[in-house]
């Protein structure tokens, strides 16, 4: 048990940690003084500094070799999460594209798409987003009602929407799963596409949160028409290649679910400043009991990449994580308000920003609900619930719910 | 970067949980509440070289570190077993660092030692304190003059028996930890009937000062809670697989009841709260050992998940069982019990969850 660096991994640190120092003069200024306030500045000088860190190979850590990425593991992508977060600079702005969508495009993409796409995503020249969820279909995702049908040229047409698009109004590209063939279950009519964000007939529509800051899009596709060569994968093998989008997205959030800010120290310096708060038995049994849960998830973190290392799963603490985050995190926003008071709930605050942040991320990446029920499954082997959209198809599924809706 | 159990400590827990397995704990449990005498493990933990695992080996321990130790805890509590390494492990600690004559003895188990609890100050209370017969008023660490220990110590861990205590008092104002032989021991066990308790009284005893430094007296207390933390995640461990084992053979309405999402959502509550405990767990052992600055917030942070924890899978052991779970039937009342008495030993959860709550103010400035 070392929570200390090989000699491998601290000489690899301090490579990064040089070229950070010696660049970071060069990154965007996004907080305190001079900080850009211009959101499309930010964005253009975002995806400037992802360039930069792309090509001194601190972007796409992972990334197989032959397309521009350095074909380490997971440890090496913490230690460059680490030092950036040292640096005081950020990221890289396409972490969505870089941390998902590329690697699904590397796992199933054609020999084209990988030379077309994946270079400019690294490198932040066109940025990608995510088009999986709908209004109708969340943690269901295998319920999506986004069509594409087959024209005789052997084109497509897309009709439908999408929502809670993170990058959607400035992104060049999305991947997008559709549904194909609605005369089979569910999960096995679907199919990814490759869309280009600019293609006439696509509306993107900013969505405002509790914060009133719109931080997701709504998109919305008209008769959008896509070549053949759009298809990401096989043609009603969409699920499939969806699985691997989310297979990712869980060690992205296992690399850095402390990523978020929401950490035991920050909450408990918000309070350390009230010698009244921090003499009160009960703001001190609230913090003990979230600081408690925001360290656990630290530790979890590095269960979760012990276990990348040594080429296994991670376990059932990756999938439990989030839940803990967002309440601990939920929790700690309440007791700093309870401590401060209204002065908590200022506009624009760092609190109160936090507060009205919390309600949505709770069902982010799938509702708390429905993750309990696949850990109860899958990790715990409990038997599933009784289940009424089985072994039939999409088509006659819809009917029987609407026919439920209007009974 | 690596956090998995080294060879040497996966041996360490099989080798403990097959030496546990040839005595019935669960069993005896049973029988010790309806008044028989609990077998004694003593003897299994001697020979397993338990009681030397924190002695260093020039005093014929075995030289390791309180994770070691943690995973023998952990398996104890996987069972319920009643092996005194509570009371025995904290007070080795410091008789190996302060020079006590009879360490020897201490390692290879033939002299059974109790660590009689003193709390280190915090940031709100400045002094070392004990337990309280009752209520919320800590007292405070007993009065040493010279080689002699006044007063007494209420609620300490497997004092009944125990050959040598090692009680931390105070002389000036500072704290000094003595090994005590002659002291007189009421036995306090009770309700949870795998652990035994008493209230020691020195009145005036003499022994030996151990020549250990105020950092290594607060250990021993953080030893203390990382061991309970471990054991209490063993018990939560026993209680889901119970739970488990009946939800998915018990039917109601034609269904198995870990079907229902009620029943599913409380198992999984279990499994979460347990794997942060045993995150924690990982984080006690490892600045038990590399990061001595963070080992009372993380043994502490340890405490409070694990002591949480062991609550609520007691709890819903016995509701996901329905009726017959609160029987003498079953076993798992015998979980709720040590988790009940558990829970309030050793300044308990409570002051457990208030030093994570200190330590991250202190640490805020």
């Amino acid at each position: 048990m070392d929570l200390n660096d090989s000699p491998e991994q601290a000489a690899y640190r301090d490579k990064v940690r040089s070229w950070l120092q010696e660049h970071k003069d060069e990154a965007p200024v996004l907080r305190g003084e001079g900080a850009l306030t211009d959101e499309d500045e930010i964005v253009a000088a975002r995806r400037a500094w992802q360039g930069r860190l792309a090509e001194a190979g601190l972007a796409g850590v992972t990334w197989p070799k032959e397309f521009g990425g350095q074909g380490l593991g997971p440890i090496e992508q913490v230690v460059v999460n680490q030092e950036i977060s040292n640096a005081g600079v950020p990221g890289i702005l396409d972490a969505i594209g870089v941390g998902m969508l590329g690697p699904t495009i590397i796992a199933h993409g054609t020999e084209e798409q990988k030379t077309r796409y994946l270079a400019p995503l690294l490198h932040g020249d066109e940025v990608w987003c995510q088009l999986f969820s709908e209004p109708a279909a969340g943690s269901d995702l295998a319920g999506i009602q986004t069509r594409a049908r087959q024209s005789d040229d052997g084109s497509w047409v897309l009709n439908g929407q999408k929502v809670w698009t993170t990058n959607a109004h400035f992104a060049a590209y999305g991947l997008l799963l559709a549904r194909t063939d609605a005369e089979v279950p569910k999960h096995k009519g679907l199919t990814m596409f490759i869309v280009p964000m600019d293609a006439p007939g696509v509306t993107i529509r900013g969505l405002r949160q509790i914060s009133g800051e719109a931080e997701f899009n709504e998109v919305f596709f008209d008769d959008v028409k896509l070549p053949a060569d759009a298809v990401c994968g096989e043609v009603n093998g969409g699920w499939g290649t969806a699985l691997t989008t989310l297979m990712f997205e869980r060690v992205t959030i296992g690399l850095g679910s402390e990523g978020m800010g929401y950490r035991s120290d920050r909450f408990a310096h918000a309070i350390a400043a009230d010698p009244e708060a921090r003499a009160d038995g009960e703001v001190r049994h609230a913090l003990g009991s979230l600081g408690t849960e925001l360290l656990a998830i630290r530790f979890s973190g590095y269960r979760t990449l012990t276990a990348l290392q040594r080429g296994q799963i991670p376990g059932p603490e990756a999938g439990l994580a989030k839940v803990t985050l967002v309440n601990a995190a939920i929790k700690a926003g309440d007791l700093i308000a309870d401590v401060l008071g209204p002065e908590a709930l200022s506009e624009p605050g760092e609190w109160s920003y936090m507060i009205s942040f919390l309600p949505g991320l709770k069902s982010a990446g799938g509702t708390e609900e429905i993750l309990r029920n696949t850990i109860g499954e899958r990790v715990l082997g409990l038997p599933p619930e009784p289940r009424l959209d089985k072994g039939i198809a999409f088509s006659e599924l819809r009917a029987k719910e609407r026919e439920a809706v209007s009974a | 970067m690596n956090l998995a159990l080294s060879d040497e400590q996966e041996f360490l827990r099989d080798a403990a949980r097959g030496a546990l397995a040839r005595h019935k704990t669960i069993e005896a449990a049973r029988e010790a509440a309806d008044g028989a005498d609990l077998p004694d493990l003593w003897p299994t933990a001697v020979e397993a070289g338990w009681p030397g695992l924190l002695v260093s080996e020039d005093n014929g321990g075995a030289g390791l570190a309180p994770f070691d130790a943690m995973l023998v805890a952990q398996e104890c509590g996987r069972v319920l077993a009643g092996v005194e390494l509570l009371g025995h492990v904290p007070a080795s600690y410091l008789l190996d660092r302060g020079g006590y004559s009879r360490i020897a003895e201490v390692a290879d188990g033939s002299l059974r030692a109790a660590y009689c609890p003193a709390r280190p100050p915090g940031d709100v209370v400045s002094e070392w304190t004990v337990e309280p017969l009752r209520g919320l008023a800590r007292g405070a660490a007993p009065e040493v003059s010279g080689d002699t220990v006044g007063g007494s110590v209420p609620w300490v861990p497997d004092a009944p028996g125990a050959g040598v205590f090692v009680v931390v008092g105070v002389e000036n104002g500072a704290p000094v930890a003595m090994a005590i032989e002659g002291a007189s021991v009421e036995d306090a066990s009770r309700y949870d009937h795998t652990r035994s308790l008493g209230h020691v009284t020195f009145d005036g005893a003499a022994g030996e000062r151990l020549d250990v430094s105020v950092d290594e007296i607060a250990s021993a207390w953080y030893i203390a809670q990382a061991l309970i933390a471990a054991e209490s995640v063993g018990t939560v461990e026993t209680g889901l697989e119970m739970s488990l084992e009946y939800a998915k053979e018990r039917f109601t309405f034609g269904r198995a009841i870990g079907s229902y999402q009620a029943v599913k959502h409380t198992l999984t509550e279990v499994l979460r709260q347990s794997e942060n405990a045993k995150s924690l767990l990982l984080y006690a052992g490892w600045a038990g050992e590399a990061k001595p600055d963070e080992f009372p917030l993380a043994a502490s942070a340890a405490r409070a998940a694990a002591g949480t924890a062991l609550d609520y899978a007691a709890r819903a052991t016995i509701g996901v069982h329905g009726g017959i779970g609160a029987t003498w039937e079953h076993d798992a009342p015998y979980l709720f019990r040590r988790a009940q008495l558990s829970r309030r030993l050793v300044g308990g959860t409570h002051d457990a969850t208030d030093r994570v709550a200190g330590e991250l103010l202190a640490a805020a400035g």
